[in-house]
């Protein structure tokens, strides 16, 4: 399952130092917290030089309103060539939930990064065409954040 | 609230208007072919597509949100309606999720049955692609074959957890009731039935020159897209690249079974049809080993706090009596921590985020549908082919409208 977890997060520190902010080895599942304006040039390396071709997952979470970071984008990042998995984190505050997208990296991340944008409300400066996808255009707030009520505001109607 | 979204263009506002030789249609979202509730808006000059931009949302029920206020095992239902083809699959993901991050062995006959079932719905998802594949082209009798077949997949299913599309079989820690009596016999009976099931197909289709044409060299996606794109499952090894996460990443032993994986270079709906049809003789071959290693033994974990005990302990033992009313009232803690659970769906990789923050609901729970991702491909195999085979290339995505939205 691709090279082991401490070797492959030094062969990235040796890149560059500052790409990994973090990083622990949980439950076989390698997860590399990296600062927000890094994640493009640490994807392309990952891309490029660790054989992480294909990005399986993009996925945004919500701590909670108190929480500062507040949200977290994960990346999960699978090899076609050696199958390994890895998980990269950014890690957002509220005030600024800006983060690079990483569209010029994979293509996939298009419609995932909408969806994130969607649902929580993180902006991925870069994209292409960042606008809703699952909800309607004209929706109020962001369906998957830990404060919007389960029901929401109110009925919506479609008119 | 965030109005960020103000500056963002509007959906319609995408396609201009400007040129005179082209037209724009708004393909569904009531279109049979579409299945489900899916729109396109293609921009068409004559009948050739210059520009497809897929809308969807439609069946957008939040599921992931409610995910997020149920208790563990209540969970386990709500999968069952996202990819309604392949419910068996997604209740794998989830259940796996959850038991990987409570650290369960599952016992060996469970993990047989788990597989001989998955199998089992890989087949009958096969079988409503072919059937609707092939009425989208125009050939209305295979679609008749296909579902009595897999009619007989779904009674299996009913015989064994009471329901025939949203079964809810697999339950965190084994399954929900053994298998009943008489299973055997009655799955050896489909499988025996089987094969000359799927010579029939072939006749029917395969060999088909009007067939072939509709599919060979349409809906190209060269190796390099496919995986830039993100395509998995059959639609990724239709473009030529041999990964199955049964392999790559096994999961409930399945580098325990002989099985091939098909893997075809043409790029084209054809290939990806050749993929499927190769897809169900491994499964119908995994399904007869599956059958082989059923042995007596256990269902369920040996843990009482999370697993529901037997009827039978309820009555004698008053511990057995506490932990089910527990579990029931209460549910289970499930200790911090985030796991990325990836399964081959029949559709492609089925993947589980699940987060939990200690208590008895998860933080957070993404499905990675294979059909969301596989769909956002259509632009790139449609664009430059005809109107009318949009048609052939939705239908040799085989997505299922229910996952994309969730």
């Amino acid at each position: 399952m691709g090279e082991p977890g401490p070797a492959l997060v030094e062969r990235i520190k040796a890149k560059n130092e500052t790409w990994v902010e973090d990083y622990k080895n949980a439950l076989d599942e390698l997860t590399i917290v990296t600062p927000r304006d890094a994640i493009s040039e640490l994807c392309a390396f990952l891309k490029s030089d660790c054989g992480y071709d294909l990005l399986a997952d993009l996925c945004g979470a919500d701590r909670g309103p108190e929480e500062d970071p507040r949200f977290e984008v994960n990346y999960h990042l699978f090899s076609t060539q050696h199958f390994g998995r890895l998980r990269v984190k950014v890690l957002l505050n509220e005030d600024d939930p800006h983060v690079r997208s990483v569209e010029n990296v994979w293509r996939t991340a298009n419609w995932h990064e909408r969806e994130t944008f969607d649902l929580f409300g993180v902006i991925f400066d870069g994209h292409s065409d960042l606008r809703r996808i699952l909800l309607p255009s004209d929706f109020d707030g962001h369906a998957l954040r830990k404060d919007y009520p389960l029901r929401g505001y109110e009925p919506y109607s479609m008119n | 609230m965030s109005t960020a979204v103000n500056n963002i263009p509007g959906k319609f506002e995408i396609l201009d208007q400007s040129l005179e030789s082209q037209m724009t249609l708004s393909m569904g979202p009531q279109h049979p072919s579409t299945h489900g509730v899916l729109r396109l808006d293609l921009r068409l000059d004559g009948e050739l597509v210059v520009k497809a931009i897929p809308d969807i949302g439609y069946l957008h029920t939040g599921m992931e949100k409610l995910f997020e206020y149920k208790k563990y095992q209540q969970g386990i239902v709500i999968t069952d309606r996202m990819d309604y083809l392949n419910p068996l699959g997604n209740n794998l993901a989830y259940v796996m999720a959850a038991e990987k991050l409570l650290q369960l062995e599952i016992p060996e006959r469970a993990q047989v049955i788990r597989v001989l079932f998955c199998e089992l719905q890989r087949i009958a998802s096969h079988l409503v692609w072919l059937g609707t594949h092939c009425l989208d082209i125009g050939a209305m009798s295979v679609f008749f074959f296909c579902f009595r077949h897999r009619e007989k997949i779904l009674n299996l299913i009913e015989a064994a957890s009471g329901g025939r599309m949203t079964p809810s079989y697999f339950r965190i820690g084994g399954l929900m009731m053994d298998l009943p009596a008489g299973f055997d016999r009655r799955c050896k009976q489909f499988l025996d039935d089987f094969p000359e099931a799927l010579n029939t197909f072939d006749t029917l289709v395969t060999g088909n020159t009007i067939w072939q044409s509709r599919t060979m060299n349409i809906g190209v996606i060269s190796r390099e897209d496919a995986i830039d794109w993100g395509l998995t499952g059959p639609c990724l090894r239709g473009s030529g690249v041999e990964v199955d996460i049964r392999r790559a990443n096994p999961y409930t032993g399945y580098e325990t079974y002989d099985f091939e994986i098909p893997t075809e270079n043409g790029c084209d709906v054809w290939a990806r049809f050749k993929v499927r049809m190769r897809e169900m003789t491994e499964s119908y071959k995994i399904v007869r080993q599956a059958l082989d290693r059923l042995k007596p033994g256990p269902i369920k974990a040996d843990a009482p706090k999370v697993v529901l005990p037997d009827r039978d302990d309820m009555r004698k033992h008053m511990d057995a009596l506490i932990h089910h009313f527990l579990i029931v009232a209460e549910g289970f803690n499930i200790p911090e921590g985030e796991v990325y659970m990836p399964i081959e769906g029949s559709k492609g990789e089925l993947g589980v985020y699940m987060k939990s923050n200690g208590g008895p609901k998860p933080d957070r729970v993404h499905f990675r549908g294979p059909s969301f991702v596989n769909l956002q491909s259509l632009p790139v195999m449609s664009e430059g082919e005809m109107i009318a085979d949009v048609v052939a290339i939705i239908g040799s995505l085989d997505i299922v409208l229910g996952e994309i939205d969730r």
